[in-house]
C-alpha cells in the first residue's frame, strides 16, 4: 500500500511539474468547450435576406416586417427587381431572396393562389435548406395570424422542436466535447505516461523492482481518473453556466456514466502503451485509432443515423457513441436512468472486456 | 553467484548472443567488456529477467531468470545503461521513490549508501535533469544500491561520465565489493578492465575469453612492440606490407607491432621499443585469431 501510494505521488508529481501537461488537461477541455460553444456552431444566424417586391401591399409589407424584426435575418434589400435576382445572390448581398407576385394581397383575398418563392444559395445545402426552413416557418407564422383574423379553413403545419428549440448547437456538442476530452486525456496521456517511463529507461528498473505490475498500471490510472473527473465538472459547470445548456438529468447517473467511459479509456490507453515503443508512436497511434474515430463515427459530428450501414456497424464499436449518446439524454432529454441501460450495459462491458486484456497483455518483461 | 550457460538470442535476423556462457562468483568484481553492439546490454537484460534468451539458462544464486523471475528481482540491484532516474524529480525524491519501490527505506539501508549519496546531499532538492553525468551516476548507484541487494549489476555505468568521477567510481565499487555485493559490470573501455577480479571479453555475441586480467595479459602469445616515427600512418603503410610483420595497429602515438620472426628488424627514421601487452592488445588479438578461424 506504501508502494502504491509513493506511486501515485510521483505521478502527480510529473503532472504538476509539466506545465504542458497541465495546460493540456486543464486548459484543453475549456478551451474545447468555448470554441465549440461560440465559434463552432452549425446554428445558423444571420441570414441576409433580401426582397422583390412587385406587390407593395399589406400582406407583403407585414412579411416584410417580420423578416426585418426578425434577430436571425438581416434585411439587406427590400427593393431589388426580379432580374436582379441572380445579381445579389452572386455578389453575397444576400443568402436568400423572397420574391413576391404581382397583386399578392388581392389574389389571397379573391382566394386565388398567391405565389411566394424562395431562392437560396444553395451552395452549402445543409445551411440553405436551414435557411429556407427559418424563412419559411417565419412566413407561415405571418400567415397564421390572418389565419385566425380571416376564417379560411387552411392546414398550417405545427413543428415544434423537442428538446431544443432553437436548434442550438452547444446542446449537441457539450456531450461530444465530453466524450472527446475524457478519450484525450485518459487514452492518450496515460499511454505516454507509460510509454514514456520505456523511452527513459526507468521502465526497465520497475520491472527488475519487486513492484507488482498491477501498481504501476493503478499508479499511471489514478492521477488521470482524477483529473477525467475534475474535467467532467468544470465542463458541466462551464455548460450550465456559460453556454447556458440545460442540465435536466441527474448528475449523480452523469457522474457515474462518466466513470464507466473513464474506465474504458484509461483501458485503451493502457493498450495502446504495451504496442507503442516511443512517445511519438503512442500519440500518433491514439490519434488515429481513437480521436478520430472518436470525432467522426460517434455522431458528435455526422448523425449515426446517416451513415452507411457499414460505418453504423462500426460506429457501435466506437465507446465515445455510447457515452455521448447516454450524456445526451441525461443531460439534454432529462431522461430517467432506465432509459439508459443499453448505453451501460454495453460501456460497462466494454470497460470490463478492455480492462481485464490490457492488463493480461501488460508485460512483466521488457518484450 | 551469476551463471549464465549457452546463451542465445536473437532479434529477428540480427544474432545478438551466440551462445554466451561464463560463472561469476559470489564477493568478485565480474568485468563484461567488449565494444558497442558486441550484446552487453541484452545479456544485461537476460540476466537481470528483462527479457528471456532464446535457449540457454541462466541463474543468479541458483535462481531461475525464466521461472524464479519474482524471486530474483527482490535480490538485484541493476543500473541500466541510461541512468534511469526521473529527470523531473529531485535527487531526493528519486532515492526516496526506489527505496519504496523496493519495500524499505532510506533511513534502513543509509549507511551502505553513504559514501556516495553523501556527496550529492548539497543538491537533495535539485532535480535529476539538472545534474552533470557523474553526479546522476552517483545518484543511479544509490538508487540501485538503496535496498541492499546481493548482487549488483552495472550495464555501462562510466559511459558519458568524466574521468575523475570514472575514478571514484571504481573505488567505490571496490568498497561494495568488501560489504559482500556480487558485482557484474560492463564497460566499452578496456582500461577499466584491469579493476576487476576477472573479466570476460565479448565482441560478436561471442565471448573471447574469460580470466583475470593478469592472467588474460599473461597469455599474449608475442611480443609485442611500440613503433613510432614522424609519419605513423605512413609507416603503418610500410609495416603492414612488410613480410615478418604479423600484426600492426594504431593505439594512441604509438603504433603496436608484432613479428613473426624473433628479431626485430631495424628500420630507419623508426623508433620501436618492447611494451607490456595491455588488456585492448589481447581482445585485438583473440578477435582477429577467431576471425581467422
Amino acid at each position: 500500500m506504501k508502494q502504491l501510494i509513493s506511486f501515485i505521488q510521483k505521478e502527480f508529481r510529473h503532472i504538476f511539474r509539466d506545465r504542458r501537461t497541465m495546460l493540456l488537461l486543464l486548459g484543453m477541455p475549456t478551451a474545447m468547450m468555448i470554441l465549440f460553444g461560440f465559434a463552432i456552431t452549425t446554428e445558423v444566424k444571420n441570414i441576409n435576406v433580401a426582397v422583390s417586391d412587385a406587390s407593395h401591399d399589406e400582406r407583403t409589407r407585414r412579411i416584410i416586417n417580420a423578416l426585418a424584426e426578425n434577430e436571425y435575418f438581416n434585411l439587406r434589400e427590400t427593393a431589388s427587381r426580379q432580374r436582379e435576382t441572380e445579381r445579389v445572390l452572386s455578389d453575397g448581398t444576400a443568402d436568400i431572396v423572397v420574391v413576391f407576385d404581382e397583386n399578392f394581397d388581392e389574389k389571397l383575398t379573391r382566394g386565388e393562389k398567391a405565389g411566394i418563392r424562395l431562392i437560396a444559395d444553395a451552395s452549402d445545402p445543409n445551411t440553405a435548406i436551414t435557411k429556407i426552413n427559418y424563412t419559411t416557418s417565419l412566413i407561415k407564422g405571418v400567415e397564421s395570424d390572418w389565419a385566425t383574423s380571416t376564417p379560411s379553413g387552411r392546414i398550417i403545419p405545427n413543428v415544434r422542436m423537442l428538446y431544443n428549440p432553437q436548434m442550438k448547437s452547444a446542446y449537441n456538442f457539450v456531450p461530444g466535447v465530453m466524450g472527446l476530452i475524457l478519450m484525450l486525456i485518459c487514452a492518450m496521456m496515460t499511454s505516454i505516461s507509460i510509454v514514456r517511463e520505456k523511452e527513459t529507461g526507468t521502465m526497465e528498473l520497475l520491472l527488475v523492482s519487486p513492484v507488482k505490475p498491477i501498481y504501476v498500471i493503478l499508479s499511471k490510472a489514478v492521477p488521470y481518473f482524477v483529473i477525467a473527473c475534475v474535467d467532467v465538472l468544470a465542463i458541466l459547470l462551464l455548460a450550465v453556466f456559460v453556454l447556458q445548456v440545460p442540465l435536466l438529468g441527474s448528475v449523480v447517473w452523469i457522474m457515474v456514466i462518466s466513470f464507466i467511459y473513464i474506465a474504458v479509456c484509461l483501458a485503451l490507453g493502457l493498450l495502446i502503451s504495451t504496442v507503442a515503443h516511443t512517445q511519438v508512436a503512442a500519440v500518433l497511434i491514439s490519434g488515429v485509432a481513437l480521436m478520430m474515430p472518436a470525432m467522426l463515427l460517434s455522431g458528435m459530428i455526422y448523425p449515426v443515423e446517416n451513415m452507411p450501414v457499414l460505418l453504423e456497424w462500426l460506429s457501435s464499436a466506437i465507446p465515445a457513441r455510447w457515452y455521448i449518446t447516454a450524456v445526451k439524454k441525461l443531460m439534454i432529454q432529462g431522461l430517467d436512468i432506465s432509459y439508459l441501460w443499453k448505453e451501460l450495459v454495453v460501456l460497462s462491458f466494454m470497460a470490463g472486456f478492455l480492462l481485464f486484456v490490457s492488463i493480461k497483455k501488460f508485460n512483466v518483461r521488457l518484450q | 553467484m551469476i551463471v549464465a550457460d549457452n546463451i542465445h538470442k536473437n532479434y529477428r535476423e540480427v544474432e545478438a548472443l551466440k551462445g554466451v556462457g561464463f560463472t561469476v562468483n559470489a564477493g568478485e568484481i565480474f568485468g563484461l567488456i567488449g565494444p558497442d553492439g558486441a550484446g552487453k546490454t541484452t545479456l544485461f537484460r537476460i540476466l537481470t529477467t528483462l527479457i528471456t534468451a532464446d535457449s540457454g539458462r541462466a541463474t543468479i544464486d541458483g535462481l531461475d531468470t525464466v521461472t524464479d523471475f519474482e524471486q530474483i528481482r527482490k535480490r538485484i540491484g541493476y543500473m541500466p545503461g541510461k541512468f534511469a532516474l526521473y529527470q523531473d524529480l529531485t535527487v531526493e525524491e528519486n532515492l526516496k521513490f526506489y527505496a519504496t519501490v523496493f519495500n524499505t527505506t532510506v533511513e534502513e539501508n543509509y549507511e551502505l549508501v553513504r559514501e556516495i549519496y553523501g556527496q550529492l546531499e548539497p543538491f537533495a532538492n535539485r532535480r535529476a535533469g539538472a545534474l552533470s553525468g557523474g553526479m546522476k551516476q552517483k545518484l543511479a548507484l544509490s538508487c540501485a544500491l538503496i535496498h541492499r541487494p546481493a548482487v549488483l549489476m552495472l550495464d555501462e555505468p562510466t559511459t558519458g561520465v568524466d574521468p575523475v568521477s570514472r575514478g571514484e567510481f571504481q573505488s567505490m565499487l571496490e568498497r561494495l565489493k568488501r560489504q559482500g555485493i556480487t558485482i557484474l559490470i560492463s564497460t566499452p573501455y578496456m582500461d577499466e578492465a584491469n579493476r576487476c577480479d576477472r573479466i570476460a571479453l565479448i565482441q560478436n555475441g561471442k565471448i573471447l575469453t574469460v580470466d583475470s586480467p593478469d592472467k588474460i595479459i599473461a597469455s599474449y602469445p608475442d611480443s609485442l612492440y611500440a613503433a613510432k616515427s614522424d609519419n605513423n600512418y605512413r609507416l603503418l603503410g610500410r609495416l603492414n606490407e612488410r613480410p615478418d610483420v604479423k600484426r600492426c595497429y594504431v593505439s594512441g602515438e604509438y603504433l603496436r607491432v608484432t613479428f613473426n620472426t624473433e628479431a626485430v628488424p631495424a628500420l630507419d627514421g623508426v623508433e620501436i621499443k618492447p611494451v607490456q601487452p595491455t588488456v585492448e592488445d589481447c581482445f585485438i588479438y583473440l578477435n582477429s585469431k577467431r576471425n581467422n578461424l
